[in-house]
C-alpha cells in the first residue's frame, strides 16, 4: 500500500510537467496501467475543449471524475471509445492507450468499443424487447447460438440487478420499463458485450435515489472484474465510491488524487476543497 | 385574486376569436373535396359500371371503357416506383446515415431540393432527350416510367430523409457504443423505427405519379392503344401505353361527340383508385405506427 501510494504521488508531480510536452510514445508504452493518457487535447472546430491532459488508471480500480458541466467529461469518454469520431468537426491530439495499445491508431473500433462499456446519462432503451436489448452487442459480434445468448442475457440482466424484475417479461418492450429499470437495462447492455472497462456518464441523473443505491452495490460488485470509470457531478458518489478522483474543470486537470484526500479538509488545491463542498460550481 | 380585470377579458376574446378562425379555415378545406367528388361523381353516374372499368374504347372512343389506359397508368406507376423506391430510399439512407458534412454532399443535397422543384413538363423533356433519344428507348412504357421516376426520385428522398431523422440520436449512439457498425445500427434500429415514414412518403408518390400527364405524353403515352378486354398483360416494355391522366386529356379535348359523362367517368376513376392508395397509406401507417416502440 505505501509502495502504491508513492508511485501515485510520483505520478502526480510529474503529470504538470508532461502536460505542455510531447511525449514520446515509448514512455507512455512503459507504464503498466490499463488506461494511460497523455497530452491529450480535443478540439470542436477552433474552439479547444479538452487542453494537453495526463492521466493513468489502473486495473479494477473505480475512477472517479468530477467536474461542472463544459469541463470535458463526457467528451472524454468519447475519445476513449472512439465514439468521437461520429463528430466531424472534432479534432483530437495526444495519446490513448487501452492495455499497451493507441486507440486513435487502432484498425478495429468495434473492439475496441467492445472492450469498453459505456451508460449514458439519460437512459436509452433500445426500441426492442428486453431481451434483444441485451442480446444485440453479442449478435453484432456474431454470437448465434440460442443457448449462449440466453445465459449470457441471465448473466448480464442479474449483474445489473434487473434479472428478478424482468425475468418473466423478457419479451416485452425495454422502452416501457420505468426510468430506473431502463438506467439498468443499459448497464446491463454495457455489460453484455463483456467489457474490460466500464464508463458510467453520470448514470444517476434521471434515477431516483433509492435505484442509484442499488446501482452504486452493483458497480462495488462490478470492480471484482472490471475497471470502472464514473463520470459524476455528485461530488458524494465519487466520494462514495472512487478510490480515486480526478476534478477537471474547463478541459484541464485541477487535481488528480486518492479520493480521501480529493475530499479532506486539505486537497492540494483550493479549488477542489471549493468545488467538493459545493462553494462554487 | 382571480378576479377578470378587462387584460383577462380581452385575452380571452383573442383566444376564441383565434381558435374559431384557425378551425374555419381548416373545415373549409372539405368543401372542395367534397365539391369536386360530388360533382364528378353526379356527372358520371351514367357511365359508372365494373364494365367501364373492364371494357376497351368502342366507336372511335366515344363509347365503352377504360380498360386499356388503367391498365397503362398501373405499368406506369408500377414500373416508376420499382425504380425510384430503391433508388430513393438508399440515397437518403446514405445522404441520414453516411454522409459527412463536405462540398461533394452538399452538392447532392442542392440537386435533390433543385430537382424537386423542377416542373413536370421539363421532366417531360429531358425524358425525351434522354430516354427516349439518347438511350434509344423510343416512345415506349420503359421511358416514360424512368421519366416519371425521375420525378418522384427527390419527393421520395426528401420524405424518406425526414423519416430517418424521426428516430432519436441517442438511439443510434446506444448502438456505437456497443461496438455496432453504421450497418448493424441502420438495420437494427433505424429502419425499423422509420418504415412507416419512409413507406408513407413512397405511396404518397404514387398518386402524383399517376396523375401526371405532361412527362408521359411525350415519352410513350399514346390517344390509343388496341388491347383485348380484360387482358391483365397487354403490354410489353418497349410498347407505348395509353394512360388514365393522358386519356381523360385526349377525351377532354381531342375527340368528338365523346358520350358525355366518359370523360367524367375516367376522372373518377382516376380520383377514386388515387384515392384508394392514399387510404391505404393511412392504413399502413396506422398499422406500423401501433407497432412503434417508443
Amino acid at each position: 500500500m505505501a509502495v502504491q501510494g508513492a508511485r501515485l504521488l510520483l505520478h502526480h508531480s510529474i503529470t504538470p510537467l508532461l502536460r505542455h510536452s510531447a511525449v514520446p510514445l515509448s514512455a507512455a508504452m512503459s507504464s503498466d496501467a490499463q488506461i494511460v493518457v497523455r497530452d491529450l487535447r480535443l478540439a470542436y472546430g477552433h474552439k479547444e475543449v479538452i487542453h494537453g491532459i495526463s492521466f493513468d488508471i489502473q486495473r479494477n480500480e473505480i475512477f472517479g471524475v468530477i467536474g461542472p458541466a463544459q469541463s470535458g467529461k463526457t467528451s472524454l469518454l468519447r475519445c476513449l471509445n472512439r465514439t468521437i469520431d461520429f463528430t466531424p468537426e472534432a479534432r483530437v491530439s495526444g495519446v490513448i492507450l487501452v492495455d499497451g495499445e493507441d486507440v486513435r491508431q487502432g484498425k478495429d473500433v468495434f473492439a475496441l468499443r467492445r472492450k469498453i462499456g459505456m451508460v449514458a446519462p439519460l437512459p436509452v432503451g433500445l426500441p426492442k424487447s428486453i431481451y434483444d436489448n441485451v442480446a444485440f452487442a453479442p449478435r453484432c459480434a456474431g454470437m448465434t447460438r440460442k443457448r449462449e445468448l440466453d445465459a449470457l442475457v441471465e448473466q448480464c440482466l442479474r449483474q445489473a440487478a434487473l434479472w428478478d424484475e424482468v425475468k418473466d417479461r423478457l419479451d416485452s418492450l425495454g422502452t416501457k420499463l420505468s426510468g430506473g429499470q431502463q438506467q439498468r437495462l443499459t448497464i446491463a447492455r454495457a455489460l453484455s458485450h463483456q467489457p474490460e472497462i466500464l464508463c458510467l456518464d453520470e448514470f444517476s441523473i434521471a434515477i431516483d435515489p433509492v435505484t442509484t443505491m442499488r446501482i452504486e452495490d452493483v458497480l462495488k460488485e462490478l470492480r471484482q472484474d472490471m475497471t470502472i470509470i464514473l463520470v459524476t457531478n455528485l461530488t458524494q458518489q465519487a466520494r462514495r465510491l472512487a478510490d480515486r478522483t480526478m476534478f477537471l474543470w474547463n478541459g484541464e486537470i485541477v487535481e488528480l488524487d486518492r479520493s480521501e484526500v480529493i475530499f479532506s479538509e486539505h486537497p492540494a488545491n483550493r479549488k477542489t476543497y471549493e468545488y467538493a463542498n459545493g462553494i462554487f460550481g | 385574486m382571480f378576479a377578470e380585470t378587462p387584460l383577462v377579458r380581452r385575452k380571452q376574446r383573442q383566444e376564441t376569436i383565434a381558435k374559431w378562425l384557425f378551425f374555419s379555415m381548416a373545415a373549409s378545406m372539405i368543401i372542395p373535396l367534397i365539391l369536386i367528388v360530388g360533382y364528378l361523381v353526379a356527372r358520371a353516374w351514367p357511365s359508372l359500371s365494373l364494365s367501364f372499368l373492364i371494357d376497351v374504347p368502342t366507336h372511335g372512343m366515344t363509347e365503352g371503357g377504360i380498360w386499356p389506359a388503367l391498365v397503362g397508368t398501373i405499368y406506369l406507376v408500377v414500373l416508376s416506383l420499382a425504380v425510384s423506391a430503391p433508388v430513393g430510399v438508399l440515397a437518403a439512407v446514405y445522404l441520414n446515415e453516411y454522409a459527412r458534412e463536405n462540398w461533394f454532399n452538399r452538392i447532392i443535397n442542392l440537386a435533390v431540393i433543385n430537382l424537386a422543384g423542377v416542373p413536370s413538363i421539363v421532366h417531360a423533356l429531358f425524358g425525351l432527350g434522354a430516354f427516349v433519344y439518347a438511350a434509344h428507348f423510343g416512345y415506349s412504357i420503359i421511358s416514360a416510367s424512368l421519366t416519371l421516376a425521375i420525378m418522384t426520385l427527390p419527393v421520395i428522398i426528401a420524405s424518406t430523409r425526414e423519416a430517418l431523422a424521426s428516430v432519436p440520436r441517442s438511439f443510434r449512439e446506444a448502438c456505437w457504443n456497443v461496438g455496432a457498425t453504421r450497418w448493424q445500427t441502420i438495420t437494427a434500429v433505424v429502419l425499423p423505427n422509420s418504415i412507416s415514414g419512409i413507406l408513407t412518403g413512397v405511396i404518397l408518390q404514387v398518386s402524383r405519379a399517376a396523375g401526371e400527364t405532361a412527362p408521359i405524353m411525350f415519352t410513350g403515352a399514346v390517344f390509343y392503344e388496341a388491347v383485348q378486354k380484360g387482358d391483365l398483360f397487354p403490354y410489353r416494355l418497349q410498347d407505348q401505353c395509353m394512360a388514365l391522366s393522358m386519356h381523360l386529356y385526349t377525351l377532354a379535348t381531342q375527340v368528338p361527340g365523346v358520350k358525355e359523362s366518359i370523360p367524367f367517368a375516367t376522372a373518377v376513376v382516376l380520383l377514386g383508385s388515387v384515392l384508394l392508395v392514399n387510404a391505404s397509406a393511412i392504413v399502413v401507417r396506422g398499422y406500423l405506427r401501433s407497432r412503434k416502440k417508443w
